[in-house]
């Protein structure tokens, strides 16, 4: 019996490992947080060891392996090896760039189930822009095709914004093109660096209309052969999104440093108590840490969630997004058509404007 | 097995399942039961779901696995060939399963 089945709760599944905010490129809506950990004070492999097995023994089924550029960490063959020995399903989140198809071979060894890898748009000069990162596009084409040559599956990510949107279907080509079974068609998501950008990337309502019908027909032509999964967009969506499936409910986040997340943005909302790996058990942190209790379940909810049918299903939404629109990261999630502060997301979307992105930096 | 009624196109006989690379089938104590791990998705799987995918090694035909799943669950072979192959088309769709 584990100590959420005392709890009643359902165990964890997955688990977002960020071994390092390292990374090459400097994509301006990086979900990282602002304030980046630096490389000394990253959790070491003996420590990943344990958290992994902790992980597992509370019920995690899956660990991604993610960053910044995971591969920025030299030991990143033996952090694989430690959560495959912690029979965790081991997925690789990464840029492409710094990972050689030797240490890949090196990885698929070690037990790597998956791997993702990002792809900033169809056009390489485009793509190369967006990353802040001269040849990263032919990089990762190199990088898929060395995933697939060794049989590992590939998921292929783009994230939509202003500057790729009219190229969905290209990119989705691309990414059958390249091999990948599955593709993930994410729109930015504005907390930090993509808030600070947000005029910049926003599209506009028409671009994600097509957007959405161009979806729609490239999964009746690709039926069968790649898997898309696609979502609508934060600011043009009727509901919000089950933000991480619900708050403290299906997963966790271990930053660099230890600190442990109930997703990779919450430490935007200020006066929550995260608790690190350094000083405790994860089950420890999952059943009483105070930033996992902050937002579980409904009794902090206002209306209209708090009596809102669909409570359970998509949990008021995102609370850093609550926070960083309105302040109150206990309020409903203005994206909500329900949300008395719907119209204020609506005005936001409109605020579209062209001026040289900033990046991404230590 | 269920009481699946759904007709799926049928499978050759010599066909040799199999999992594909990054699609593992485990058993988790602590969420009580088996569960298909697959890229960014994980799925339960009931008892005799977890039974069919057991043999889905690429080593057994189609017809040794329906012969061996009638024998262990006393069930009719066409019942449990008709199940069986509703199973592995939907599996096959999601890239669960190579056929």
């Amino acid at each position: 019996m584990t100590s959420n089945g005392a709890s009643g709760r359902p165990p964890p599944i997955g688990l977002l490992a960020e071994l390092t905010h390292r990374c090459p490129l400097a994509c301006p809506y990086c979900s990282n947080p602002l304030a980046l950990e630096p490389r000394e004070q990253e959790l070491d492999l003996g420590t990943w060891f344990r958290v992994f097995h902790e992980a597992a023994a509370l019920g995690v089924l899956q660990a991604h392996l993610s960053g910044g550029e995971p591969a920025a960490r030299r030991d990143l063959v033996d952090i694989t090896a430690a959560a495959r020995l912690a029979g965790l399903y081991t997925n690789l989140i990464t840029s492409g760039i710094g990972l050689t198809a030797r240490r890949l071979a090196e990885l698929s060894e070690a037990g790597l189930d998956h791997v993702q890898v990002s792809i900033q748009d169809s056009d390489p000069q485009s793509a190369d822009h967006i990353a802040g990162y001269r040849g990263a596009f032919a990089r990762k084409c190199e990088l898929a095709h060395a995933v697939v040559q060794l049989k590992l599956p590939l998921t292929v990510n783009v994230v939509i914004h202003r500057a790729n949107i009219e190229r969905i279907g290209d990119m989705v080509d691309l990414a059958v093109f390249l091999g990948a079974g599955r593709v993930e068609v994410a729109h930015v998501q504005y907390y930090g660096w993509g808030l600070r950008n947000r005029a910049l990337l926003m599209p506009a309502r028409a671009q994600v209309e097509r957007a959405l019908a161009a979806v729609e027909e490239l999964r009746q032509r690709y039926h069968g052969r790649i898997v898309i999964d696609a979502v609508v967009p934060d600011y043009y969506a009727r509901y919000p999104k089950p933000c991480v499936g619900g708050w403290g409910r299906r997963s966790l986040n271990v930053t660099p440093s230890g600190k442990v997340l109930p997703c990779h943005a919450a430490e935007s909302i200020p006066g929550l108590e995260f608790w690190s790996v350094r000083d405790r058990s994860l089950a420890d942190i999952w059943d009483h840490s105070p930033a996992f209790n902050a937002f579980r379940g409904t009794s902090w909810m206002k209306e209209p969630c708090a009596s809102c049918a669909r409570r359970e299903q998509d949990f008021g939404g995102c609370r850093c997004q609550a926070f960083a629109l309105l302040g109150d990261a206990a309020a409903t999630d203005p994206v909500c058509h329900l949300s008395p502060d719907r119209a204020q997301v609506s005005a936001l979307a409109l605020d579209q404007q062209n001026a040289p992105y900033l990046y991404r930096r230590m | 097995m269920s009481e699946q009624t759904t007709v799926a196109p049928p499978i050759a006989p010599d066909t040799r399942p199999r999992l594909p690379h990054g699609v593992r089938l485990v058993h988790s104590e602590a969420q009580g039961g088996w569960v298909l791990l697959a890229p960014e998705r994980v799925f339960k799987a009931d008892a005799i779901a977890a039974d069919i995918v057991k043999r889905c090694t690429g080593e057994s035909t189609l017809t040794e696995i329906v012969d061996d799943l009638a024998q262990a669950y006393s069930a009719p072979r066409e019942r449990v060939l008709a199940d069986v192959t509703v199973m592995l088309r939907g599996l096959a769709e999601k890239k669960l399963l190579e056929l």
